[in-house]
């Protein structure tokens, strides 16, 4: 049984004379990460995913055919894409129907995840993905486009790269990796980044708050460092999905 | 708003690429270079602030409208901004009727976000009673005509219309707010410059035109505020970007802001300026 959260305070310090954040980590650590792939039986692919306290759930279903038709390109998929999260994923209930940030970060996740998959290889139909934040913490467009890639990859979807995200967040004049919700709330800024981590290509960025050109660089750098983390978890939860079937074979 | 696409021929994609592997555009500018900004200021009287703002063909209006409302719970003792970004359809033969759609939600929310973390509007000021009464500022932002970068165009003319917006005075009395009939500048302290580029082949060029960002590969808007400083980034469309390309992209950001910036009018001084008279008290 986990706990029951009902308010967020802002602790004297985020960060403390040790360099210890709230909830213990470093400044450079990520949080504990849980993924869990194929979870979904109706879906093409799917994925299940805890970065700390949020829970995200992905799920494809595609190529498949797209209606209303008009919509088909003839030379390659589009890609469909929805970030939602429920309405009890947060301490005041959010109304479930879309908001313009869900709206937004739709769009930005589809345009982080377009350029690793091989659209043109399914001319007039679609791909389509959907995220649903069970519960939030703090980076879940990041944690949703972790998931999202998982998701593809389990939907046998042919891929140039997995696509793998993490903020970094500057909080008390210190960057820091994996911000969650109360860094996100109290701290200066907020910088999300996708990459496809072995063509080195940056596929989703965004950034709040102030930072300086030197701080600029260093938290990109510092966010390659965490995707590289992450891209290792996603390939790892992905073998172990075939070795599961590997063994239960094996027994049988 | 549901769009069609607009299309370009193949042709055209290949004359950009091979102009700008020579370090050539289409419209004849350099690279690096911004077409001319030009701002009119105050264009409809009826609005407490108002901006117009043409980036060669490109058209943007954005009025500010000032009303009474309540505080978010999160922050009692603060005024609210919103911002609204709306691409009309007699601004392209692609636009149609409706509400916004996920393009202009996006305008909006980067231009939202340059003016939140840059402080560019001291909210603190637009208190009245704190958890109970505060100036709400409105702006909405409409694309008039669309040639390429809507969104440094909706920026400018957001950050041009606070700049020169007059709100009441307001006067309170046991509790009681009234408006008096005498305007004072908007607390607006900091002039955040959103820089767009594009990415077209393997070379980044600066507020695209709309021939170039039909082709382009990829996007991303940098603003930068008055000390230099990053306040908001969004990479937009599909397409990717390398960590030089971000590098790159951020330094020329911060030297070209500087230079729109020139045309933007100056802060408001607002050392003496009252907001609120507490009577009374």
């Amino acid at each position: 049984m986990s706990q029951l959260v009902r308010k967020v305070e802002r602790p004297p310090r985020l960060i403390d004379e040790e360099g210890r954040r709230a909830d213990g980590r470093k400044v450079d650590e990520l949080r504990r990460i849980k993924i869990e792939v194929g979870v979904l039986k109706n879906a093409d692919g799917s994925c299940y995913l805890e970065q700390g306290r949020n829970k995200i759930m992905a799920a494809v279903y595609g190529p498949r055919e797209l209606h209303p038709r008009h919509l088909a390109m003839p030379d390659r998929a589009i890609l469909r894409c929805r970030y939602h999260m429920v309405p009890f994923s947060v301490l005041e209930r959010k109304s479930p129907a879309p908001t313009r940030r869900e709206i937004e970060l739709s769009k930005v996740i589809r345009e982080a995840l377009e350029p690793a998959i091989f659209l043109e290889y399914f001319p007039r139909t679609t791909i389509d993905v959907f995220i649903e934040v069970i519960q939030a913490d703090g980076g879940t467009r990041c944690a949703g486009i972790t998931a999202a890639a998982v998701a593809l990859a389990d939907a046998g979807i042919p891929m140039r790269d997995l696509v793998a995200a993490i903020a970094v967040g500057k909080v008390e004049g210190q960057l820091v990796l994996d911000p969650m919700d109360l860094e996100d709330r109290y701290g200066e800024a907020d910088m999300p980044v996708a990459m496809m981590p072995s063509l080195g290509k940056i596929t989703l960025l965004q950034a709040d708050g102030l930072m300086t050109l030197e701080e600029f660089e260093k938290a990109l750098e510092l966010a390659m460092r965490g995707i590289k983390e992450i891209y290792n978890k996603q390939k790892e939860a992905l073998r172990e999905k075939y070795l599961a079937i590997k063994r239960e074979v094996e027994v049988t | 708003m549901p769009r069609s696409e607009e299309i370009i021929p193949k042709i055209k994609r290949q004359q950009i690429m091979s102009m700008l592997a020579k370090g050539e555009r289409l419209d004849g500018r350099r690279l690096d270079e911004y077409r001319p900004i030009s701002i009119e200021l105050g264009v409809v009287e009826k609005a407490e602030g108002s901006a117009m703002v043409r980036l060669g063909n490109t058209i943007s209006i954005a009025g500010v409208k000032v009303e009474l409302g309540k505080p978010y719970p999160d922050t009692p003792d603060e005024g609210a901004f919103i911002v609204n970004a709306e691409f009309l359809p007699l601004a392209s033969p692609t636009f149609e009727p409706g509400p916004p759609d996920e393009s202009a939600i996006e305008v909006a929310r980067v231009v939202d976000r340059g003016i939140r973390s840059s402080g560019a509007i001291d909210l603190k000021k637009l208190c009245i009673l704190p958890g109970e009464k505060v100036w709400v500022v409105y702006i909405d932002v409409y694309v008039l005509n669309h040639d390429g970068n809507m969104m440094d165009a909706s920026g400018l003319a957001t950050i041009a219309a606070l700049l020169i917006a007059k709100m009441p005075k307001v006067a309170v009395k046991e509790g009681k707010v009234t408006i008096l009939d005498e305007w004072v500048p908007l607390p607006v302290v900091n002039r955040p410059v959103p820089v767009t580029m594009a990415k077209i082949g393997e070379k980044i060029v600066v507020d695209p035109s709309l021939d170039e960002e039909l082709v382009m590969d990829c996007r991303i808007t940098v603003t930068i505020d008055e000390s230099d400083r990053i306040c908001a980034v969004q990479k937009g469309i599909g397409g990717s970007l390398t960590v030089d390309d971000v590098k790159y992209a951020s330094k020329l950001a911060v030297e070209k802001a500087k230079e729109i910036r020139k045309a933007l009018p100056p802060l408001p001084s607002i050392e003496d300026v009252e907001w609120i008279v507490k009577e009374g008290q």
